[in-house]
């Protein structure tokens, strides 16, 4: 049976759960019992009609109310994703110097679910970010402690930092309606089905018959972006013009995390699974332990530094 | 009435969604676990839903809305979360940048609450109950009725019209208001009557 | 529609063009991204902007706005030329084989009988030749110089590729590129849908607009097949409904109309709806009107209508004029001439042009009533917001009642959707404070009104003391006791008048369809096309099996579809002459020898033989009309006409401002502006986030687009020295407004008859209330001018002036 059942609203089991966590930031190697099937949501951008349903489930499903912001010239609102907008329409005027054609590019930006996460890999606060399985890179606020560092770690600049409650937000990919067999909200509304969600072998197979049509109307680059420099993601486009990636608002052409993350990374994992004291071991950490409204400039420059290089 | 009337046939064909997947694949069928420490437990579990139809544009998208207390119960229901209704051929559960925010319009800070009435010259409006509102209309409808109304033209014919009063119909009521409506205007001889079809 | 929003995905190629479905229903736009990724179909935007459809189109072709009819008399014109026409359906579908009547002619714009004092015409000509049988002549052979298809051919032949071009300002080769994919849809086995809204109709010839892509679609065999159609995209939820159930100056329920003061009595009335057939063994299916009418009369005053008392004909008002449109309406109320108006959910302020003469109409009732479930600004008009709304509340006499009504949410019914689905829905949550729905609200004035005219006596109390009120709690009607008046019921049992044992109707029954309804008074029916709606069998409206057998997209088991749960109208013109489908894999229904079956209710008496009876039932003729005889006021063919105000004169007819049939009055003729005056071709529209009026209320749409812009091209800021982003003035004659400036690729200047024409696109949301910024909109700015037939007004052509300015002032 597909993902079409209207949500529940008798208590249901949860699809998955702590035990599936495969990366926990900051705390070293998980061992999952079981491998849940990946799931990814696939988004489709020459069906994408800019019509910001997506950004408007996403206010709603998750109790976002942005501020009512101005207009600057542009389509996009708010302006960038924001602690309360966790996605964002990102248009873009393209004249196509092949056809002289002009073509409206329209991104839904924001998380990208990496297979390879460079937010929880920069992540020193335990427990922050987690995850899962089947994909799922979800941020856990009861342990975020507002450095940023996931900020600087994301190649595709998405999480923000609010200033009222000092922590780390983005997109968790509606884990808690994926949780009870739902997509997410953002896949649900789309109208076109532009965005459309299921496991990532059924996303990718879909996206073939959408390049196969894109081909067939003369966009030969058409092709699937799913970046192998971060693992591959669980988010993915499909793109009319795949060889040019950044035509999209900047989408990053060959995303990868920042060695300097790698190396952190390489570092938690000798720590091995001194969960808690291990940031201790870390002296420029001291300021960020020492809480969430403590973050000192030292912590950003710190920060600046570890992800130094990092892709576009 | 209106769970009991749907006849939930999942939709078979090609159709919108086209990327359904086995629920399975997430993991169900699986033992019951606990919520993952990240994972917000699920918002609609004890709401009620009900049947509705999105009030914009003539789509006529199929929606659901999830209150907290049930109306057909004799209880006080508050809006929590509407969602497109995936049994709905049309939209297929689908939802426009409007119909997704449909919460914020039946809680719009600006939903009016009270009969008001703004005083000639005043510049504020004031509360006003029902019965001295609809009193008072009534009044002027009917004062105006009799100065105004034509029972025969020149030549006689009779006419039996009203033009000195107008009516607008609405574009979002419903079909049982229209017709409730058609007879209260028209049997008071109105033809200044016109509705958004206009426009 | 024709059709329904699920139909499209059953289309080869989907023609946007007066409308912007992907912008403003995009969940119904849905299924043309379904047809193009499941059946490999085309999609086309005509647009004076590169709109959200034109960013998933095959094809883009930019028109200026109010010249649509030469675009579509130049591609009629080159499918005639490159013979692209649907031979066997044209001639046996249409009346393109009638011959009209030799008075008729068209030069330089004008048809025979113009009255240019009058700005009407004298439409005697404008008919058939009628035979001695009292018959319509015909030439099957299409050979007779006065046939349709001779007068027609004639009268495109003038719209060339290169006069497209010059009128329009679209390139030659876009135009023929467009063309030659629309011509292709002439084979059979092909559809093309048409998918338009307010983009045709707010035009001074709205109606014409409309007329000439239908004239297309049944050149091209287009019109009762899967996948093809007119498909008018209704603004709002229930707009389809108010007008089914008649909520206009001149209309009954069911598409019947209220007498003229001319129709002196029922016989008069009567006479000019009989609607003889014009030809042999035709349905003409109007023939029916009095059973509608009489049990529609039944429905509204009950045992109050009677056989003697002509069924309280003369408790219906009867018209001095064409009809008490809203611009009559408000240049009444701005003479002085009217004391009251209610607005039922409705916000003329925004809705209508000129703003400075609404406002001073309103100040001039002495009450005015709105009923709404949000703050409007028509309710507030007498409140000052600075610049938003400089009125001085203390010289505004007017009395103002802002009843405070349910939404959606709570409140329970039908509502029809555009491709006139009713479907019915239920209430889930309780209103806020006092707020109360429609019906309490309608059933207490009436009640009052009653209690009153019971009372004091007064003008003519008949009618309101006679209204049919046979519910429950008088207080509060129930939907579903008024959906049942709608669908109609027996009010006295009617025999079988072959064996008076039978019962052919039993009294208080729902009636089944309105086939059995009669004009004797044994029926009542408040909306005859809503019959079968809710019947013995229950709420028809309230079904919800999705099923699809056929996989056509039918769903004949979810809600009831007018009429007869019928899904696709002039469904047998989807097969040929003899009653097989033009295309076995678009097959609807078929003649099986005996009797028309298939996968949707036949529009066709079932048992009709396919050679004698044609396919367009409602028409005298029994076929559909390229000519469109005396029923369009400003001619039987579209002609391109400029709108009132327009940047370039009309190259086709350099001295008719306009359309020449259209309504003027007199102040507002002096308040059109010029193109040296104001020399930008400005238009309205719509925007996905934001739904007309209502979502500048609502938090998450104001966060998605929070301020007025406007937008314009690179090339015009540059001009203008206006900058992205920054504070623009635009003004029209009647009106100003300040905006921010999005300067965009989207929108490029278009050459028209040599001159570079400038659009100035104005989206309409904005206002002084709501929790959005504060604002304006461009109705404020149009021209109070409408459509010849139905005075939509022209609000998506006319001119401005624009220049770089300073943000607006304080206000609060």
């Amino acid at each position: 049976m597909a993902i079409r059942t209207n949500p529940p609203t008798a208590p249901v089991p949860a699809a998955f759960g702590d035990r599936d966590l495969l990366r926990r930031s900051a705390s070293g190697a998980q061992t999952p019992d079981r491998q849940l099937t990946e799931v990814a949501k696939l988004i489709d951008v020459s069906k994408c009609i800019g019509c910001k349903a997506c950004q408007s489930a996403c206010l709603e499903w998750n109790n976002l109310r942005e501020e009512v912001g101005v207009n600057t010239g542009v389509y996009e609102n708010p302006h960038d994703l924001t602690p309360n907008s966790w996605t964002l329409m990102r248009f873009t005027e393209w004249v196509n110097p092949e056809t002289d054609d002009l073509e409206w590019l329209i991104r839904k930006d924001g998380c990208m679910h990496c297979a390879d996460p460079g937010c929880l890999k920069a992540c020193p606060a335990p427990g922050a970010i987690v995850q899962y399985t089947n994909g799922i890179v979800d941020f856990d606020r009861d342990h975020c402690i507002g450095c940023g560092y996931c900020v600087k770690g994301c190649p595709f600049n998405i999480p923000r930092i609010s200033k009222t409650s000092g922590k780390a937000y983005k997109c968790s990919l509606c884990s808690d309606r994926v949780a009870v067999g739902q997509g997410p909200a953002c896949a649900k509304a789309c109208p076109t089905q532009a965005i459309v969600f299921g496991t990532k072998a059924d996303m990718k197979l879909h996206a073939e018959t959408r390049i196969k049509d894109l081909k067939s109307r003369g966009y030969k680059n058409a092709g699937l972006y799913d970046p192998p420099g971060v693992g591959g993601t669980h988010v993915m486009y499909v793109l009319h013009h795949a060889d040019q990636p950044s035509l999209y608002a900047g989408l990053p052409d060959n995303p990868r995390i920042s060695p300097i993350v790698e190396a952190w990374k390489g570092v938690t994992k000798y720590a091995g699974l001194a969960i808690i004291g291990m940031t201790a071991a870390f002296g420029f950490l001291h300021h960020v332990v020492a809480g969430p409204n403590k973050v000192t400039e030292h912590d950003e420059e710190e920060g600046a530094r570890l992800t130094e290089g990092k892709s576009a | 009435m209106n769970m009991e009337l749907s006849r939930r046939h999942f939709l078979k064909s090609a159709g919108a969604g086209v990327a359904g997947t086995a629920i399975g694949a997430f993991g169900f069928g699986g033992i019951e676990e606990a919520h993952a420490s990240s994972v917000r437990a699920f918002k609609l579990i004890t709401m009620v839903e009900t049947r509705n139809t999105c009030p914009y544009c003539s789509v006529a998208c199929g929606i659901i809305t999830y209150s907290k207390g049930d109306l057909r119960k004799g209880e006080t229901a508050e809006l929590i979360h509407v969602e497109g209704d995936v049994d709905h051929p049309t939209n297929r559960g689908t939802l426009c940048p409007k119909g997704a925010a449909l919460l914020d319009f039946a809680k719009s800070e600006t939903r009016l609450k009270y009969p008001m009435v703004r005083k000639p010259g005043s510049d504020k409006f004031e509360r006003i109950s029902w019965e001295a509102a609809l009193d008072r209309i009534a009044r002027h409808l009917k004062d105006d009725r009799d100065r105004n109304f034509v029972a025969k033209n020149n030549e006689g014919v009779t006419v039996n019209r009203w033009t000195t009063t107008g009516f607008l119909g609405a574009s979002a009521t419903t079909n049982e208001t229209a017709f409730v409506t058609y007879k209260v205007v028209r049997s008071a001889g109105m033809l200044v009557f016109d509705n958004q079809a206009r426009v | 529609m024709t059709n329904s929003w699920t139909d499209i995905q059953n289309t080869d190629l989907v023609v946007i063009m007066g409308g912007n479905a992907a912008e403003a229903h995009p969940c119904g736009f849905k299924w043309v991204t379904e047809a193009k990724a499941n059946r490999g179909a085309k999609l086309i935007v005509v647009d004076p902007r590169f709109t959200r459809s034109a960013s998933v189109a095959d094809v883009y072709a930019p028109i200026r706005q109010g010249t649509d009819i030469a675009f579509l008399l130049g591609v009629i014109r080159h499918c005639i030329a490159t013979d692209r026409i649907q031979w066997e359906y044209t001639k046996a579908f249409t009346n393109a084989s009638y011959l009209v009547k030799d008075g008729f002619t068209y030069a330089d714009g004008l048809f025979t009988g113009y009255d240019e004092q009058k700005r009407d015409y004298d439409r005697r000509e404008w008919e058939y030749q009628i035979g001695p049988d009292g018959f319509a002549l015909v030439d099957e052979t299409l050979q007779h110089p006065r046939c349709v298809w001779n007068l027609l051919k004639a009268h495109v032949d003038q719209y060339t590729p290169e006069l497209v071009e010059r009128i329009c300002g679209t390139p030659k080769a876009k135009f023929l590129q467009v063309a030659g994919m629309i011509a292709e849809t002439s084979s059979p086995q092909k559809a093309m849908t048409s998918m338009y809204a307010l983009g045709w109709t707010q035009h001074s010839k709205g109606s014409q607009n409309i007329r000439a892509m239908a004239m297309l679609q049944l050149l091209l065999g287009n019109i009762g097949i899967r996948g093809g159609g007119m498909n008018a995209l209704r603004g709002h939820s229930n707009i389809q409904g108010l007008t089914d159930v008649g909520l206009m100056s001149n209309m009954l329920p069911g598409y019947l109309t209220l007498p003229t003061e001319k129709e002196v009595d029922l016989p008069t009335y009567m006479g000019s709806r009989g609607f003889k057939p014009l030809r042999p063994n035709q349905v003409s299916y109007w023939q029916n009107y009095g059973k509608f009418f009489v049990s529609l009369m039944k429905a509204l005053y009950g045992p109050a209508a009677t056989k003697d008392n002509n069924w309280a004909f003369d408790y219906l008002p009867k018209l001095d004029v064409p009809a008490y449109d809203i611009l009559r309406a408000f240049e009444m109320m701005n003479e002085g001439k009217m004391t009251g108006y209610v607005c039922q959910g409705f916000n003329p302020m925004q809705s209508f042009p000129n703003r400075t003469k609404i406002t001073s109409a309103l100040s001039k009732l002495k009450f005015l009533v709105t009923m709404d479930p949000l703050e409007t600004e028509t309710s507030r008009f007498w409140e000052n917001h600075g610049e938003y709304n400089p009125v001085d509340p203390k010289s505004i006499g007017t009395e103002v009642f802002q009843l405070p009504t349910t939404c959606f949410a709570e409140d329970e019914g039908a509502l029809v959707n555009s491709g006139r689905w009713l479907q019915w829905h239920w209430p889930g949550a309780t209103p806020p404070g006092e707020a109360r729905n429609d019906i309490w609200i309608m059933a207490q004035l009436h009640l009052r009104l009653k209690a009153l005219y019971a009372k004091e006596g007064g003008a003519f109390p008949d009618p309101i003391l006679n209204v049919h009120w046979p519910y429950h709690d008088k207080n509060e009607p129930e939907p579903a006791e008024v959906a049942k008046e709608l669908n109609g019921y027996v009010v006295e049992t009617v025999a079988d008048p072959a064996d008076p044992t039978k019962v052919l109707l039993e009294k208080g029954k729902q009636v089944a369809s309105f086939g059995v309804l009669r004009d004797d008074g044994t029926t009542a029916c408040g909306c005859w096309i809503y019959a079968g709606s809710f019947t013995e069998a229950g709420n028809i409206m309230a079904r919800r099996d999705n099923a699809d057998p056929s996989g056509a997209g039918m769903h004949a088991n979810w809600s009831f579809s007018w009429p007869a749960n019928r899904r696709i109208l002039y469904n047998r013109a989807s097969a040929d002459r003899d009653g097989k489908a033009w295309d076995p894999s678009r097959k609807i229904i078929e003649w099986d020898g005996a009797k028309w079956a298939g996968i949707d209710v036949p529009d066709i008496p079932p048992t009709a033989k396919p050679r004698e009876v044609g396919p367009f039932i409602m028409n005298p003729e029994g076929v559909s009309r390229l000519f469109a005889r005396g029923m369009m006021r400003e001619g039987p063919f579209p002609v391109h006409y400029e709108p009132f105000e327009a940047p370039i004169a009309n190259v086709i007819a350099p001295k008719i401002r306009g359309n020449p049939a259209s309504r003027v009055f007199k102040n507002d003729m002096a308040a059109f502006g010029d193109a040296a005056e104001f020399p930008y071709a400005a238009t309205s529209y719509r925007l996905t986030e934001h739904f007309h009026y209502w979502t500048k209320h609502v938090w998450v749409n104001a966060v998605l687009q929070p301020e007025f812009f406007v937008e314009i091209s690179e090339e015009l800021a540059r001009e203008k020295g206006i900058v992205l982003g920054g504070w623009v003035r635009v003004w029209s004659k009647r009106g100003s407004v300040k905006a921010k400036a999005v300067v965009t690729k989207r929108i490029r200047p278009l050459i028209c008859d040599g001159k570079a024409v400038h659009v100035v696109g104005i989206p309409i949301h904005w206002g002084f209330t709501g929790v959005a910024k504060k604002g304006w909109n461009p109705n404020m700015l149009g021209p109070f001018v409408g459509d010849a037939n139905i005075e939509t007004p022209e609000f998506k052509a006319f001119l401005v002036n624009i220049e770089a300015t300073t943000p607006p002032g304080a206000v609060a």
